[in-house]
């Protein structure tokens, strides 16, 4: 599939400048979304302000941030790490970071020995409630395609670098299971509260294809 | 089925074109209508997700790789409701309606999205059907090729490995896209070494872990 966005898109497949799909003239494709749009809503199969709040919904609230919150609190507190990993799904719906594509959670700890990855070679498959909506590389070919076998290399294209012998393990979302990355705790935050903790919290890092950042 | 969807271990694409840590969530403001009007047909119940997923994945593999991934949503939704008699091709190319819409049960308002999405759709079913494998067991992905939907990755299938986790009694995708029941079975996380899947040449360090539905493996 093309990892391009559209407007790329539209000038390969129609010989246009690049600004051309910027200006006033609408590509293909916005034409065929407005035309569909206006069809399901004079249908009265859409409600256009469910549309809406849809949007606002996965645009503003639902986010890495909610992530951030369930690894810093992970971090924090030992008894919520355990629970986390033994029993992900209501751990993290206990923060209020429920819903769909969360339904079934699992949590898996990156450690000295092992480094984790997520990916859906099929499709996807992300954890919403807690990470938003799936980054475009993270639904693109080089990405799926190559992590199952090469996620060195992946890394790499993420300028991360691990250590030879470090295992990794690459959990490939073929069902309904969604998995969060637990980081390792970057050393030099002893003593951090939660809140200062999730900031060092990136939605690579809970992917796999980042570390936490280091304090400075 | 063996579509362009199923894509890992593939070799070509070029490297990850990330945009960093704070990309935009969308890159054209269509592809906020395309992920809404998604969820919002959805909910109207005249599908599954599996018929959904089946409808994107099913795209003729030239097709799949032309298309950008909200493009891809885009044909789903347009596949679904046409195969279900809700809108006609002539109804999008003309942007205005042609024929009576199908009554349908369900429409998703306003004041449900909130509670339509924390409720989401589990696919963790009661049953009394006991498990056939444990942690630690030796398992074999079948080798088959099903025409129809499956989420059983060719690059496991024929291979062994370990049963890593056990999910409970989950709707088996295969049987649901196609309108035949739920059919729920047990689900494992199923952990393959990478020399396994990719030969002597493979990451030492790497292994694989898919989820996999009892009918998809054998005792090793």
């Amino acid at each position: 599939m093309a990892q391009d966005h559209d407007h790329h898109h539209h000038d390969h497949a129609h010989g246009h400048h690049h600004d051309h799909a910027h200006g006033t003239v609408l590509s293909d494709v916005e034409l065929r979304v407005r035309a569909l749009e206006s069809v399901l809503v004079e249908k009265g199969y859409v409600d256009p302000a469910a549309l809406d709040l849809l949007i606002e919904t996965y645009e503003t609230k639902v986010g890495p941030h909610n992530g951030a919150h369930v690894v810093a609190k992970a971090w924090s507190d030992p008894a919520y790490r355990d629970w986390l990993l033994k029993d992900a799904s209501t751990a993290i719906q206990s923060l209020g970071y429920v819903g769909r594509q969360g339904e079934h959670m699992v949590a898996v700890e990156n450690t000295p020995a092992t480094h984790n990855m997520v990916v859906c070679t099929l499709c996807s498959c992300y954890p919403w409630p807690v990470l938003g909506l799936p980054p475009v590389w993270y639904k693109s070919a080089p990405y799926r395609s190559r992590v199952v076998m090469d996620p060195r290399g992946v890394l790499q294209d993420f300028g991360v670098t691990l250590p030879e012998g470090k295992q990794i393990k690459v959990w490939d979302s073929t069902a309904e299971v969604r998995y969060l990355v637990l980081p390792e705790r970057p050393k030099g935050t002893e003593g951090w509260s939660e809140e200062k903790l999730a900031t060092l919290v990136t939605r690579d890092s809970m992917i796999g294809t980042g570390l936490a950042k280091v304090p400075s | 089925m063996n579509g362009g969807a199923d894509m890992g271990g593939m070799m070509g694409f070029g490297p990850v074109r990330h945009e960093g840590e704070h990309e935009p969530k969308f890159h054209a403001e269509w592809e906020k209508r395309v992920l809404a009007m998604t969820l919002a047909v959805g909910a109207t119940g005249q599908w599954n997700i599996d018929m959904s997923r089946s409808a994107r994945e099913s795209l003729p593999p030239p097709q799949y790789y032309a298309k950008t991934y909200y493009q891809i949503w885009l044909a789903g939704i347009e596949k679904l409701m046409i195969d279900r008699g809700m809108i006609s091709a002539e109804e999008i190319e003309a942007g205005r309606v042609l024929a009576p819409p199908k009554p349908l049960p369900r429409i998703l308002k306003v004041e449900n999205v909130p509670t339509v999405l924390a409720k989401g759709g589990p696919t963790e079913r009661e049953s009394d059907q006991p498990a056939r494998f444990k942690a630690g067991d030796r398992v074999r992905a079948k080798n088959i090729h099903p025409t129809g939907h499956t989420r059983l990755p060719r690059y496991v299938r024929g291979h062994v490995g370990t049963v890593e986790l056990l999910h409970g009694v989950h709707v088996f995708p295969d049987s649901n896209a196609k309108g035949q029941g739920e059919q729920p079975q047990w689900l494992y996380t199923v952990r393959f070494e990478g020399r396994e899947l990719w030969g002597p040449e493979a990451d030492p360090t790497l292994s694989v872990s898919v989820d996999a539905w009892d009918s998809y493996l054998d005792p090793a």
